[in-house]
């Protein structure tokens, strides 16, 4: 964290939820350090063909915009208007009741009015009026309307990159309302005319290469699992064989890069390589990974819709190349809103594929029928189920665990009580948060939807502030000491914001826990988890 | 933002002026020309807008998920809260537009001494926004017998429901002055008044609020009270508003002949409904229509399970596998990793490494 990033009292003194004197239309936007992400490099939006290639810097007046960006915005916002029918009706409706208004963790976090959903949507409906309705020809500001101008750009700009698409507000919106839906409209709108951020436009450029946001090349990353066989070897005794690109096989795997390339992330990838050999050994089961296909992630989805399909697009096409039955999803946040929400109707339908069954349970996932792929929760959590896995929930006890529901598998698809169920059969103590602050109510890490970069800390250390201190409650009431998630981003984000707001608390996916608990045939006495740090019982033991 | 509220507050108070003074010169204009047009420009408006959202697709299917998801057979679904089945979206629809769902929903962020937040339930909105729709509904059903003759029985009913106090009158000469009190009016009142003063002293309302907010909470305010006026304290000739409102139905009133005795209290109250009409479909009004079609409510939430269709998918550049084993072949192969083609044997011209071996 750099040192110009607040301390977490400072922080916390800066939150002040009294609204200025003057209306937000006279509130000039200030773009202020560590409150955004940098510009794009040229070279990623160029290699995408995106719109605009230029180096640009926010803090500039001058944004190297298009001669007729005015004209390029407005034509863009028509033309969305007519394919988009929740845009149009969300551009209407909005009565201003302010029930969204205190839901957004980035207004929780820093209490800039502007970041009240209501008021990120209606810096796009302000525009909307003054451009398409008839009311706001006419009565301009008494109608909410005002016409488009540079200072308006760059508070969309601003404030577009300070949602993290997370949906808390529609929950409670009488209507509907899906925020997150204009945020990402918007940011499209902002493509057009090259207003993107680094943190999301190499990632993408990478991905559309290399198959992966990293930028992994094939032989690498057969390397980096390497890495993790020889670490679980030395854990376990058990030596994995991870299957690449393998044609005929059962299931084709597909987790977000991120898994391989960090910690604690790269544990839970050491749990699936430990499960997969689990069930080849008991049962049989053909699982193989695809370095064209390595990316579950897809930052395309927070770029435009035409970037999220061309990334999406390998995951069936590897399935079809290798003619697996089906693909298994790892955890994975936003990868699972864009194949929930997605996926099959731009690159489906999958009909080259079979309705997913556990072969090993003979369970029919009836709710993947159509998509093809299954959550590796789900999946879990139906082995358990039918007992096919050998399971020691002792290991994980000194481990006190909460769960944080992600965003997107939660309000992305409703996915609360599989990793809940499998956490709860591999682990012994469970505490979950607050009930106003999980499930579909739950609170985003702060750095979703592409914002988890270095330079916008503070913003991230503000938007995650709920989250924080929710855990902080059950860390200081039960004494938890480690959150689950199921989202790669949350296992790069919450990291630090736990460092942050709650020292004492580590971060963890469910399936590195599930291997903790996981028996394995043959295998040593284990003296330590996937971390090499002592099981409960075990402080003493020599390192062998 | 005082001046989004005061700019309401006076446009309400000059339609009034224009209403009395009018009605004065030209009670055909506010009597019947107006209302009619009011009408005409509210269907065809009200019309328009909701075709308009209808000409617009629905490319992706995304639902607001506000429960466990259809899963595991033994995994109990959240069926109405993120309903898989048209029963669940047709009950989700008719708990969210009779009971306001989501709005029972919302919640209070309070940051608390010693640096904890709390949400907790907050059902004032609700059961301001509850009483003030039930009572409009209420009102309008009432206004009906204005326009049949006789008063059909089911709305005799809901009259005698909605009016809690009626006097036995023992002596004629004050039958008229204690007439049945409705409940629904003043609730319709007291919602307005309450809903305004919430967007006026709650902070962070006031700060989203703008002038077209204040503005239909003063109109109906300004209906509901001059209708409170001409029920409880003065008198309006009832039976000449009678023979209007049933000339405008029965399209007699054609001929532009008002009956007499009509007093211009009435004619603003007239006014402001027919203001009220015209606004509606150019407003946020129309949240009345939207929030049927509103897509993330009215579809089901399996879009795993059966195939959305988008009806503008265009397609996209990828890249293909083909172009990725072209890029990385060689290293691929070196790896250990399968590949598709395996490089053509070289043409064995010495690289420069080996002419100098
Ligand atoms: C069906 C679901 C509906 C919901 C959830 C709903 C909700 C709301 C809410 C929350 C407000 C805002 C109150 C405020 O803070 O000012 C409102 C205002 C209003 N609604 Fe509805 N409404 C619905 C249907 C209708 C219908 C069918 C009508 C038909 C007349 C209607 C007419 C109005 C009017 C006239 C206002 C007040 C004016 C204003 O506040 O600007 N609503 N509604
Ligand atoms: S809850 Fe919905 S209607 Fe109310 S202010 Fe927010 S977006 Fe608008
Ligand atoms: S989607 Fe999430 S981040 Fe964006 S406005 Fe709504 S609550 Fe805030």
């Amino acid at each position: 964290m750099s040192d110009e990033t607040p301390k977490p009292d400072e922080l916390f003194g800066k939150i002040d939820y009294r609204t200025p004197a003057k209306g937000w239309m006279d509130t000039p936007v200030n773009i202020r350090k560590g409150m955004y992400c940098y510009a794009s490099n040229p070279k990623s939006v160029k290699n995408l063909g995106l719109p605009n290639a230029r180096a640009w810097n926010p803090l500039e007046d001058d944004w190297k915009l298009p001669e007729n960006w005015q004209q390029i915005l407005h034509e863009g916002f028509k033309e969305r208007l007519d394919k988009f029918r929740s845009i149009k009706i969300f551009m209407d409706i909005c009565v201003r009741c302010g029930a969204c208004a205190d839901k957004c963790h980035f207004f929780i976090g820093t209490g800039d009015p502007k970041n009240m959903p209501v008021l990120r949507a209606e810096l796009l409906r302000s525009i909307y009026r003054n451009d398409f309705t008839p009311t706001g020809k006419i009565f301009g500001r008494l109608a909410g309307a005002r016409p488009m101008t540079l200072e308006v750009l760059k508070e969309w700009w601003y404030y577009l990159f300070q949602c993290s698409e997370c949906r808390r507000c529609s929950v409670y919106c009488p209507y509907g309302i899906d925020t997150a839906e204009i945020t990402i409209f918007g940011r499209e709108l902002l493509n057009l005319i090259g207003l993107n951020i680094d943190w999301i436009a190499t990632p993408v450029s990478n991905c559309y290469n290399t198959g992966n946001h990293l930028g992994i090349q094939p032989h690498a990353f057969k390397d980096m699992l390497n890495f993790f066989v020889e670490d679980i070897e030395e854990i376990t005794g058990i030596h994995v064989e991870p299957q690449y690109n393998k044609k005929g096989a059962d299931i084709l795997f597909i987790t977000p890069s991120g898994d391989v390339f960090a910690d604690p992330g790269t544990y839970t990838c050491m749990g699936y390589m430990l499960l997969f050999h689990y069930l080849k050994e008991k049962y049989g089961l053909d699982v193989t990974w695809s370095t064209y296909a390595s990316e579950g992630g897809n930052f395309g989805f927070f770029t435009s819709h035409e970037t999220m399909k061309r990334l999406n697009a390998k995951m069936y096409n590897e399935a079809r190349r290798l003619g697996v039955k089906w693909i298994l999803g790892g955890e994975c946040g936003h990868m699972w809103r864009v194949i929930s929400q997605y996926m099959d109707t731009m690159n489906g339908p999958a009909d080259f594929l079979e309705t997913p069954v556990n072969p090993i349970t003979g369970t029919r996932f009836e709710n993947a029928a159509s998509t093809k792929m299954v959550h590796i929760a789900e999946f879990t959590a139906d082995l358990i189920r039918h007992g096919k896995l050998e399971l020691d929930p002792g290991r994980n006890d000194n481990k006190i665990i909460s769960f944080h529901d992600s965003c997107n598998p939660s309000r992305g698809m409703g996915m609360f009580d599989e990793p809940r169920y499998v956490i709860k059969n591999v682990a012994n103590n469970f505490y979950d948060m607050p009930a106003n602050t999980i499930r579909e109510q739950t609170f985003c890490c702060g750095s979703g939807s592409g914002l988890n970069a270095g330079e916008d800390m503070e913003l991230r250390m503000a938007g995650g502030l709920p989250r924080a201190n929710a855990v902080k409650h059950v860390h200081e009431t039960y004494g938890v000491n480690m959150l689950a998630c199921v989202c790669a981003i949350d296992r790069a984000a919450l990291p630090t914001s736990m460092e942050y707001w709650v020292p004492d608390v580590d971060v963890t996916g469910v399936h590195e826990l599930v291997a903790n608990a996981l028996i394995l045939p043959g295998e040593q006495d284990r003296t330590t988890d996937l971390r090499g740090e002592p099981l409960p019982g075990m402080e003493d033991a020599d390192e062998g | 933002m005082n001046k989004y509220y005061m700019s309401s507050l006076l446009a309400v108070f000059a339609l009034a002026a224009v209403a009395y003074f009018g009605s004065m010169g030209l009670p055909w204009l506010f009597g019947i020309l107006l209302p009619y047009a009011a009408v005409v420009v509210f269907v065809l408006g009200f019309a328009r807008k909701v075709m308009g959202w209808a000409r617009s697709p629905v490319p992706f299917r995304i639902t607001t998920t506000s429960g466990q998801q259809q899963s595991l057979p033994w995994i109990q679904q959240a069926r109405i809260d993120n309903p898989s089945s048209t029963v669940g979206v047709i009950v989700r629809m008719a708990l969210e537009v009779l009971t306001f769902r989501s709005l029972f929903r919302n919640t209070r962020m309070k940051l608390h001494d010693g640096g904890k937040f709390s949400y907790n339930l907050e059902i004032f909105l609700w059961v301001g926004a509850l009483a003030f729709h039930y009572a409009f509904l209420t009102t309008l059903v009432r206004h009906t017998r204005f326009f049949f003759e006789p008063t059909p029985l089911c709305i005799q009913f809901l009259e005698n429901a909605d009016s809690f106090f009626r006097f036995e009158i023992i002596y004629d000469f004050i039958q008229f002055g204690l007439p049945g009190i409705y409940v629904s009016g003043l609730v319709l009142f007291a919602a307005a008044v309450y809903l305004f003063l919430r967007r006026l002293f709650v902070s962070n309302v006031r700060y989203i609020s703008l002038a077209s907010d204040y503005f239909p909470l003063f109109l109906i305010i300004g209906i509901a009270f001059t209708g409170i006026l001409m029920r409880y304290f003065t008198k309006v000739d009832i039976t000449a508003i009678k023979e209007l409102t049933m000339g405008l139905i029965t399209l007699k009133a054609l001929t532009f002949q008002v009956p007499e005795g009509i007093s211009a209290l009435f004619y603003i109250h007239l006014f402001f409904v027919s203001v009220l009409l015209v606004y509606f479909p150019f407003s946020k009004l129309m949240h009345m229509g939207g929030v049927f079609l509103s897509p993330t409510r009215n579809m089901t939430g399996n879009t795993r399970q059966v195939r959305h269709t988008n009806p503008w998918n265009p397609p996209v550049k990828v890249h293909t596998y083909e172009a990725y084993e072209d890029e990385y072949r060689e290293k691929m192969i070196e790896a250990g990793l399968p590949v598709e083609k395996m490089p053509e044997p070289k043409v064995e011209k010495p690289t420069e490494e080996e002419k100098k071996e």
